[in-house]
């Protein structure tokens, strides 16, 4: 009997995974609703909810991909994964006001360009004070600071060893996992209520997935906006990072 | 057709990524340069253009908006696959790097946005939310 119902979840992975997110998201608006009187968005604590399974998942299976590693819950990998993901956020773009973002353009790109740099002097500064001296390694954990994308690529591309790399995508992880826990207590301080405002987060916050989770718990309107900039993060620091970044960094310390 | 509104967003996202690659390998960034929004825009784009010629039915921006809506869901999965094991075992490096850096660009965004024209903020406020 067991067995037949495990059969059912392993075959309809996905269809599993539909069913396990719908009950996440309403015991989350509940709590919502209930314990915090809608003050916490509901989509927050949803998130919450989700990044906790992914640490039990973590814990129970040694892998990397939380609760997707889990046999069961395979499927939430692919509900989840960088293709659907994608899809959602491409159709958010449907209610994007174009005279809005044209306004936002330029102070998009800046935020984009300051969103690179501030991060990865931080990151390269937290390097430098605890013992590292190496440009490769300052690099690539300044990188990590930025997305944990652009960290492991900058340091594949100018050879970083294997530890330098794992702290530079936990850097990036933690970074991603702040903004989506950070971003809808501290929307007042930001101001983000407006499609400008949400353009300029989405280039200095950078990580699409801590951006668009942020801001979906922040406020649902303002989700294509922050992610249109967004995705042009992670590139942007992938061509810096390896190249003027490392350069730079190079010839400070070296 | 709900199917049509679909396909427009499938095809609007192959191309953008498809784009961005491009992009990224010309620019020699050996990943995707921008492919999501490349894809937004263009979905931003297509939607105009048969909005105009009144090719756009209820039931094709239905195939597009019921993805929209499951966008917030597609997230939670998607914060359920984060490796969070690993980002918590990072240590203090990797603590202090994060929040540091979320810290400036937090006071950053707060300063930027605080620039933007208070006269505004109530009428893009009313069309917004």
């Amino acid at each position: 009997m067991i067995e037949l119902l495990e059969k059912t979840f392993q075959h309809n992975g996905l269809v599993l995974a539909f069913t396990l997110v719908g009950l996440v998201m309403w015991v989350a608006m509940q709590l919502s609703q209930r314990l915090t009187m809608g003050r916490v968005h509901g989509s927050a604590i949803a998130i919450l909810i989700g990044l906790g399974l992914a640490y039990w998942g973590g814990l129970e299976t040694g892998g990397t991909k939380g609760l997707a590693d889990v046999k069961l819950f395979a499927g939430v990998g692919l509900m989840g994964g960088a293709m659907l993901r994608d899809f959602a956020i491409v159709a958010t773009a449907f209610e994007v006001q174009v005279v809005e973002a044209r306004k936002a353009g330029m102070v998009g790109v800046v935020a984009l360009l300051l969103g690179t740099f501030l991060p990865f002097i931080v990151g390269a500064c937290v390097a430098y004070a605890f013992g590292y001296r190496d440009a490769v390694s300052i690099t690539t954990i300044g990188a990590g600071a930025v997305t944990y994308i652009v960290g492991p690529v900058t340091g594949a591309a100018i050879g970083a060893s294997s530890d330098v790399m794992a702290l530079s995508i936990a850097a990036g992880l933690i970074k991603a996992i702040v903004v989506m826990v950070g971003t809808p207590a501290a929307a007042g301080f930001l101001r983000l209520r407006t499609p400008r405002s949400a353009m300029v987060f989405g280039g200095l916050a950078g990580t699409v997935s801590g951006v668009s989770a942020g801001l979906a718990a922040t406020d649902r309107k303002l989700v294509p906006y922050g992610a249109l900039v967004a995705t042009f993060h992670t590139g942007l620091g992938c061509l810096l990072g390896p190249s003027l970044l490392y350069f730079a960094t190079r010839a400070l310390v070296e | 057709m709900v199917i049509y509104g679909t396909a427009l967003l499938a095809l609007c996202h192959l191309l953008g990524i498809f784009l961005g690659d491009l992009l990224g390998t010309l620019l020699g960034a050996r990943t995707n340069v921008g492919g999501v929004g490349i894809a937004m825009l263009l979905l931003i784009a297509a939607r105009l253009w048969l909005h105009k010629r009144g090719w756009m039915p209820q039931p094709t921006e239905m195939g597009v908006a019921f993805w929209g809506a499951m966008y917030i869901p597609v997230v939670v999965a998607m914060a359920a696959q984060q490796n969070v094991v690993t980002a918590l075992r990072g240590g203090p490096i990797a603590l202090l790097a994060a929040v540091g850096s979320v810290f400036v660009c937090g006071c950053c965004i707060a300063l930027i946005n605080r620039g933007e024209k208070p006269a505004t903020v109530p009428h893009h406020a009313a069309t917004a939310v």
